[in-house]
């Protein structure tokens, strides 16, 4: 399947690339994504506890399922306000 | 009214927008540039958004802030792009009849967007260094 990743502020900074196209297996999650940043950049690693996901422009677990055409965001702490 | 810009707001026009002829009362909100972050001196903010999903998330907290007080409307405006020290970066205007409703949903409005709304703050210091705010990446989001 393919889904498309958008990153911001400081996980745009660290993977070093704002929106990216991926394929990935028919099973994948967003683990999966998660594994290909830390891949891209290893300090990806150290945010483990912190960076959160959101898939169709709402937040999902770790675990979540992806489906083909699947939109991705990768959220650092919010800071607005 | 529900919206991210880039350009400078006009305040009196969102506060306008929320006042109905049963209201008694407007609460606002309004926050600004700061010129001081963690003991360095700030010369400008940058903000950013993820724009769907930000707005998806300000509508939400709009419609909890209708489930949990009786206000009559309610206003949310956050900038993006460069924002100098002294302007506004975000105002919230509710209206309900009497002034305690108004409050707390203001307040609770606020609250909410730092914490769940996907915007992030930049800040320029007069020493030549950028960092991304670090207000909040202790913690995880929660929703």
């Amino acid at each position: 399947m393919n889904v498309t990743v958008y990153l911001f502020s400081i996980a745009k900074e660290m993977a070093g690339f704002e929106e990216k196209k991926l394929t990935l297996n028919d099973d994948a999650t967003i683990d999966s994504v998660y594994e290909y940043l830390i891949q891209s950049n290893s300090r990806f690693m150290d945010w483990k506890s912190t960076l959160r996901f959101a898939v169709n422009h709402e937040y999902v677990e770790n675990d979540c399922r992806l489906r083909n055409g699947d939109e991705v965001a990768v959220i650092p702490p919010v800071s607005g306000g | 009214m529900i919206d991210i810009t880039d350009k400078n707001f006009d305040t009196d026009k969102i506060i306008q927008s929320v006042i109905t002829p049963e209201s008694g009362a407007v609460d606002v909100f309004i926050g600004t540039t700061r010129n001081h972050s963690n003991g360095k001196k700030v010369v400008k903010l940058e903000y950013e958004a993820y724009n769907p999903m930000a707005l998806k998330k300000m509508e939400q907290i709009r419609k909890e802030a209708h489930e949990r007080w009786d206000v009559h409307n309610v206003a949310i405006v956050h900038r993006i792009g460069e924002v100098a020290v002294g302007e506004a970066s975000v105002v919230i205007a509710v209206s309900s009849s009497h002034r305690h409703e108004a409050f707390e949903a203001c307040r609770y409005i606020i609250d909410r967007l730092k914490a769940v709304v996907p915007i992030w703050k930049r800040e320029y210091f007069a020493d030549g260094s950028v960092e991304w705010s670090k207000a909040t990446h202790t913690e995880k989001i929660k929703e």
